[in-house]
């Protein structure tokens, strides 16, 4: 059915989105499963014409913090990011960069991590990521800020600096 | 309104970091940080993890699905409604077919001309200022893999550095018999072409360049060995003549 189809070509979203959440390729595909799974079953209630993206990442969010709450070690020590890819055709000296950029996204407490994945690499607004987390607007603006100010301090303690190629 | 000299809201350094100011309030912010270094560099930074981020997790769009997403398991009462709704959609279906009859003299009335879909893409992507593509030209090789993977046929990018056009990147978009890549390129005063390429099974020819006009987009495009190219601008047409020879030539060393 379309509302079927249209799930999935959102899921290279919901998958890119989880990896970079998690931090592991297995936990991010089971966050993917177990999101699909529960949108299937539910589709009934998502209301057509409202944004079926929105209401997956909703979803998603949900799922996240449930396995969180019910295991805090999980995540909370996830440290390094091993689902991020820095493999093929990057450059050596990006690739450095790159590492040690996901392993500073790792050491980020999880509710800012999703704050700036959601705007930073979902290009979400404010607004959809306040609606998805269910915070107001303006505590994504203080988990953004802080966040992003956290990940310039541990990426310069790392001592690299980001100077990745600005395509013109 | 001016900014006061000393101060700019953290949310807006922010909303400037992610594009989602208005464009006055942006030239305001951007006068205000020209002369607050320490704010200017917190921009700097914020932008490039932005653009970090894309760099190390773009790729996972692009990885194959695992075949039980595409087709999640049901359980027989979820069966139910698509199945009716499937056979509900044939008994509709045979009926337009047979009130349809004759107005379409065979021809497929769903054929859209392959520079019109070059065209359209051109139009839908070209003035995206934050994903213009999915894959930048950063990772040409990696995007040149992955399109001609998804394609069946191996893809050249010409380089149009010399006309003064760089590349931007590329993307994966469907078409009526299959995907279809398109590559951008962009020059200095933010001018853009499109070059979209998709496989042609049955042409085992060539032809020379044809023109279209499609609104304010020029369109060259012609086939070669099993490609079908469309060059695409908003451009005069001798201008982007020019183009499209050079990207043959490029094509056919």
């Amino acid at each position: 059915m379309n509302d079927g189809a249209d799930i999935t070509s959102h899921i290279p979203r919901l998958r890119r989105y989880a990896r970079a959440l998690t931090g592991d390729i297995s936990a991010a595909d089971d966050l993917v499963q177990d999101t699909l799974e529960r949108a299937w079953r539910r589709l009934a209630l998502w209301r057509a014409g409202s944004d079926l993206r929105a209401w997956l990442f909703t979803i998603m969010h949900n799922i996240f913090v449930n396995q969180l709450r019910a295991d805090p070690r999980k995540l909370a020590q996830a440290g390094e990011l091993t689902g991020a890819d820095v493999s093929h055709a990057t450059p050596q000296e990006d690739r450095l960069i790159l590492r040690d950029l996901s392993k500073a996204l790792g050491n980020l407490p999880h509710d800012q991590r999703e704050v700036l994945l959601l705007i930073g690499l979902e290009q979400m607004t404010y607004e959809e990521a306040a609606k998805i987390i269910g915070i107001p607007v303006g505590t994504v603006m203080s988990r953004l800020s802080r966040g992003r100010e956290q990940l310039r301090a541990l990426m310069s303690g790392i001592g690299a600096v980001v100077q990745l190629k600005v395509v013109k | 309104m001016t900014l006061p000299d000393s101060t700019l809201p953290e949310s807006d350094l922010h909303a400037y970091v992610d594009g989602r100011l208005a464009e006055d309030r942006r030239r305001e912010v951007d006068q205000f940080l020209a002369t607050h270094p320490e704010d200017m560099e917190r921009a700097r930074v914020y932008q490039e993890q932005n653009q970090a981020l894309h760099a190390l997790f773009d790729g996972v769009l692009s990885e194959p699905l695992p075949t039980q997403w595409q087709n999640p398991r049901r359980g027989w009462k979820s069966l139910v409604k698509p199945v009716a709704a499937a056979a509900l959609w044939i008994v509709i279906g045979g009926w337009l077919g047979w009130s349809l009859r004759g107005t379409y003299n065979g021809r497929s009335a769903a054929t859209i001309p392959f520079a019109r879909q070059a065209a359209t893409a051109h139009a839908v992507y070209t003035p995206e200022v934050r994903h213009p593509v999915e894959v930048t030209a950063a990772e040409e090789e990696h995007l040149v893999n992955w399109l001609s993977k998804r394609l069946g046929n191996r893809l050249q990018v010409p380089h149009l550095s010399s006309l003064g056009y760089e590349l931007v990147g590329g993307r994966l978009l469907p078409g009526e018999q299959g995907p279809v890549a398109q590559f951008m390129y962009q020059e200095k005063n933010g001018q853009r072409l499109t070059l979209y390429v998709k496989t042609d099974v049955k042409a085992q020819r060539e032809t020379a360049f044809r023109f279209a006009q499609e609104g304010n987009v020029s369109v060259f495009y012609w086939i070669d060995h099993r490609l079908s190219y469309a060059l695409s601008g908003e451009l005069r047409k001798d201008d982007l003549l020019r183009i499209a020879n050079v990207v043959y030539e490029k094509l056919n060393p």
